[in-house]
């Protein structure tokens, strides 16, 4: 198959670019997660 | 969140079957041959693109009108999926075209024009980074965002409008245009399956954005609680990760 390397880079580029994206979307999740339940923790530390 | 992982699953095989029809379905283009099967994956980016910053112009202009916070989190997670997508395509689009054109970028109105328009909202990601009040920022940027979106029907007007080195449309483009119908079965699945990508990739960044607002809030509890009490409880243990993830 002629161009096969464009085309399979085009592939990857496009499936790479989402999942990296996706995977440090979920890993900011994560961390604002578990800011939260240390600021909750400390909220309840102040109320207590 | 119930329905998130058939979604996903869902979407994964929709990945699979547009990739499996792309290049081993969809018949191959006389003249290009091989390398036009980019086109299974160039076009649906920018229809996801579109459509990411179409949410974004509807959010803005929402936000202008009830200032309520969740629309500036759907404009924001808006303007980086969208972000995401125009990068894909301005990726696969000089893939394709050194092979085809015998260049990898030209400035034609198509290609600059979205090339303006990716830096138009990486300008807005930028100026949200550099304001610290939350009010200010989602309106500067709801405002900025308005304005960044008057690009998008130059973008897709351009290749209609002025000759380019970029093809003619084939779809909508009038007489002469159009796909053959395996073709274009196989393009409505693959757009099918990026859309599919882009509305997950959405609803996790707007679901990121909002706990992020839940942590100012929580944060601005703490500062109110610590200035009556007259000490900064926020202070005095914060952690190396400051503000969560940003």
């Amino acid at each position: 198959m002629k161009n096969f390397d464009f085309l399979f880079t085009a592939w990857m580029v496009v499936w790479a670019v989402f999942f990296t994206y996706e995977i440090s979307v979920a890993r900011r999740i994560t961390q604002v997660r578990q800011e939260i339940e240390r600021l909750k923790q400390q909220l309840q530390q102040a109320q207590g | 969140m119930k329905a998130r992982l058939p979604l996903t699953i869902l979407t994964a095989l929709l990945i699979f079957a547009a990739g499996y029809a792309a290049l081993f379905i969809a018949p191959e283009e006389k003249t290009m041959h091989a390398i036009q099967r980019i086109f299974y994956f160039h076009l649906p980016s920018w229809i996801a693109m579109f459509s990411a910053f179409s949410v974004v112009f509807y959010a803005n202009v929402a936000y202008l009108i009830t200032r309520k916070r969740k629309w500036d989190a759907l404009g924001v997670s808006g303007v980086e999926v969208g972000v995401i997508c125009c990068t894909i395509g301005l990726m696969t689009g000089p893939l394709w075209a050194r092979p085809v054109w015998g260049i990898w970028w030209t400035w034609d109105a198509r290609l600059t024009t979205t090339f303006i328009l990716w830096l138009l909202y990486i300008a807005y990601l930028l100026l949200r980074g550099l304001l610290e009040d939350p009010e200010k920022k989602a309106s500067l940027s709801a405002i900025f965002g308005i304005f960044a979106s008057l690009d998008i029907p130059l973008v897709y007007l351009s290749n209609r409008l002025w000759r380019t080195q970029h093809p003619q449309p084939v779809i909508l483009g009038g007489q002469g245009s159009g796909l053959d119908p395996t073709m274009g079965k196989v393009l409505l699945l693959c757009v099918i399956a990026v859309f599919c990508v882009m509305i997950l990739v959405l609803v996790d960044r707007y679901r990121l954005e909002l706990l992020r607002n839940e942590c100012d809030e929580l944060r601005f509890a703490i500062e109110s609680r610590g200035a009556e009490s007259g000490s900064n409880p926020l202070r005095a243990n914060e952690p190396a990760l400051g503000k969560a993830g940003r």
